[in-house]
C-alpha cells in the first residue's frame, strides 16, 4: 500500500471494520503450510478500541441467517447454513450423531442356535441393524420397567437350512419378522395356578401394536439386505429380538445417522491476472477442475474461478513456489455446507429439526435449573 | 450449581452436570456476544465425567441473570434456525414438485 499522510487517510464508515480486519474476522486463510486466523472472534468488545460493536444482535442474526437446500432425498441431504457460528453448527452435528434417539435391538432371547456364529456375536450384529420406525412414538424403558407395547418392539428370526438342500443359505435382515403382539416365549418362572389365563411371556403387551394408526398400514421393518449369518445344511437359528429406545451416546447402534458432517465454504481468489501458459498450467493442476479458461480477446487467455465450491483445499495450485502470491485459498467462517446421511429411521430433514429441538431443550433445562 | 460469592454477584462459576462441549461451547458463544460480559469460558475437569464448569464475569449485572439471558438468546437462535430450515425445505420440495410435473 502506498504511504499516505495520517491526515489524508479516508474516514472509516461507522461500525465497519477496515478490510484487512474484516478478512481476518470472516475468513480462514489457507496457506501452503498451515491455515491462519482460524479462531472465531466472538467477544463483543473485541473491536471496542476502534469503536466497532462486535456483539450479535438477534435481529441482525435473523436478517443475515439463510438456509439453502442443495440436495434432498429420503436418505441424505446437503444444505447450506449461512450466517451462523461454528460452535452452534458443531453442536448440531454432535447432537445429530449422539443425542437424537432411535430404536435398536437390545435384548436377544436365543431359543435355538446351531450356527457357527456365537450368540453374543449374533446379538451384536442384530443390534447394529437399523430399525425403520419413528422413535418419537415410543418411550424410554428403564431397568425397572416392564416391557410393553409403548417401549419395546419385538422381532422374530426363525430360519432353518434343510439338510437335504445341500447348499449354504444366508440369513438376511429382512428375514426378521415383526411381532405386533409381543413376545411369544413363555416365562418359565411360576406354574400358574389358573390354567385358563394367558401364560406370561417376556413382554406384557396389553394391546397389539398393529392397532395403532401409524402401524396398521406400515408394518415396522428393518433395513433389508443386511447379512446376519450363514447357515450350512442342518443348522438352524430361532430367536427373538427386543428393540428399545436409546441414544447414540450410550452405544453407536442408536445413532440415527450413518454420519453427519460439515465443511466451510471454500473461497478461491486470484490475486493477479493469470494469463496464457500460466492459466493453462493452473487449470491442469487442479484435480477437481475449479478453474476455467476464458478468452478475453486478442488471443489472450485468462484463468477464472468457475467452481470454488468443489475445491477440496488440496493446495495443489499453491504448492509450487511463486504461486502463493497469485492464488489465495480461503474459507468463509460462517458458511457451512452440512451433509446428513440417515440410516432410515427418520428422514434427514426431520433429524435436523429434532437436533435443533434437543439443543433448545438443553438450554431450557439450564434455565430451569438456575431459576 | 453456582459457585460464587454473596457479596459480588457479578462473577461466578456454574457447574452443569450431564453436559459436554455440545451445550458448553454454544453457551460460551452466546455469552461472549452479550455486551455485559467481561470474561467467559468453560472447562471440562475430566473427560470421563460429564461435568462442565462455565465461568461468567460481568460488568456489574449478576452473573446468573446474564447466563439465563444468554440461554434465552441461544433458544431464540435455535428457533429461528428451525423455522428458516423448515421454510427452506418446504420451498425446495415445492420447486422439485413443480419441476417434475
Amino acid at each position: 500500500m502506498p504511504k499516505v499522510s495520517l491526515w489524508d487517510l479516508p474516514d472509516l464508515p461507522q461500525n465497519q471494520l477496515p478490510p484487512h480486519l474484516q478478512l481476518q474476522k470472516t475468513r480462514v486463510v489457507c496457506n501452503n503450510d498451515a491455515p491462519t486466523h482460524t479462531e472465531n472472534i466472538t467477544y463483543s468488545g473485541a473491536y471496542a478500541a476502534i469503536g466497532v460493536d462486535n456483539s450479535l444482535r438477534l435481529d441482525e442474526f435473523r436478517k443475515n441467517f439463510k438456509v439453502k437446500v442443495i440436495k434432498l432425498s429420503e436418505e441424505d441431504m446437503e444444505f447450506d447454513l449461512i450466517g451462523i457460528d461454528a460452535s452452534i453448527a458443531n453442536a448440531f452435528r454432535r447432537i445429530l450423531i449422539s443425542e437424537v434417539p432411535t430404536m435398536a435391538i437390545e435384548k436377544v432371547l436365543v431359543a435355538n442356535s446351531s450356527t457357527v456364529v456365537q450368540d453374543e456375536v449374533l446379538a451384536h450384529r442384530l443390534g447394529l441393524i437399523p430399525v425403520k420406525v419413528d422413535p418419537r412414538l415410543f418411550d424410554y424403558m428403564s431397568e425397572n420397567d416392564v416391557p410393553n407395547e409403548k417401549n419395546t418392539i419385538v422381532f422374530k428370526l426363525d430360519f432353518k437350512c434343510e439338510r437335504k438342500s445341500g447348499e449354504r443359505r444366508t440369513v438376511y435382515s429382512h428375514d426378521l419378522k415383526w411381532l405386533p403382539f409381543g413376545s411369544e416365549y413363555v416365562l418359565s418362572t411360576e406354574n400358574s395356578s389358573d390354567p385358563t389365563s394367558k401364560p406370561k411371556t417376556y413382554t406384557s403387551f396389553t394391546s397389539s401394536q398393529d392397532s395403532l394408526p401409524e402401524f396398521s398400514n406400515n408394518p415396522i421393518t428393518v433395513t433389508p439386505g443386511i447379512i446376519i449369518t450363514k447357515l450350512a445344511p442342518g443348522q438352524e437359528v430361532e430367536l427373538e429380538a427386543h428393540a428399545v429406545k436409546g441414544l447414540g451416546k450410550t452405544h453407536a447402534k442408536w445413532s440415527p445417522v450413518a454420519t453427519a458432517w460439515y465443511r466451510m465454504l471454500p473461497e478461491v481468489v486470484l490475486l493477479q491476472d493469470i494469463e496464457d501458459e500460466d492459466a493453462q498450467k493452473l487449470v491442469n493442476k487442479c484435480p477437481v477442475n475449479v478453474f476455467d479458461i476464458e478468452d478475453v480477446g486478442k488471443g489472450v487467455k485468462r484463468a477464472t474461478v468457475a467452481r470454488p465450491r468443489a475445491c477440496t483445499l488440496c493446495r495443489e495450485c499453491i504448492r509450487e513456489p511463486g504461486w502463493e502470491e497469485k492464488v489465495a485459498l480461503r474459507r468463509v467462517k460462517d458458511h457451512f455446507i452440512f451433509t446428513i446421511e440417515s440410516t432410515g429411521a427418520l428422514p434427514p430433514e426431520v433429524l435436523f429439526t429434532e437436533a435443533v429441538k434437543i439443543l433448545e431443550d438443553k438450554c431450557e433445562s439450564v434455565i430451569t435449573e438456575l431459576s | 450449581m453456582e459457585h460464587g460469592s454473596y457479596q459480588d454477584q457479578s462473577a461466578s462459576t456454574f457447574s452443569l452436570a450431564d453436559e459436554d462441549h455440545t451445550l458448553a461451547n454454544s453457551l460460551r458463544f452466546a455469552l461472549n456476544q452479550d455486551p455485559r460480559v467481561a470474561v467467559c469460558g468453560y472447562s471440562i475437569p475430566h473427560p470421563s465425567e460429564a461435568l462442565v464448569n462455565i465461568r461468567v464475569q460481568t460488568t456489574g449485572d449478576p452473573a446468573k441473570e446474564v447466563l439465563k439471558d444468554s440461554c434465552q438468546d441461544l433458544m431464540m437462535i435455535c428457533q429461528h434456525v428451525r423455522s428458516t430450515f423448515d421454510q427452506a425445505v418446504a420451498d425446495f420440495k415445492n420447486i422439485r414438485g413443480s419441476e417434475s410435473q
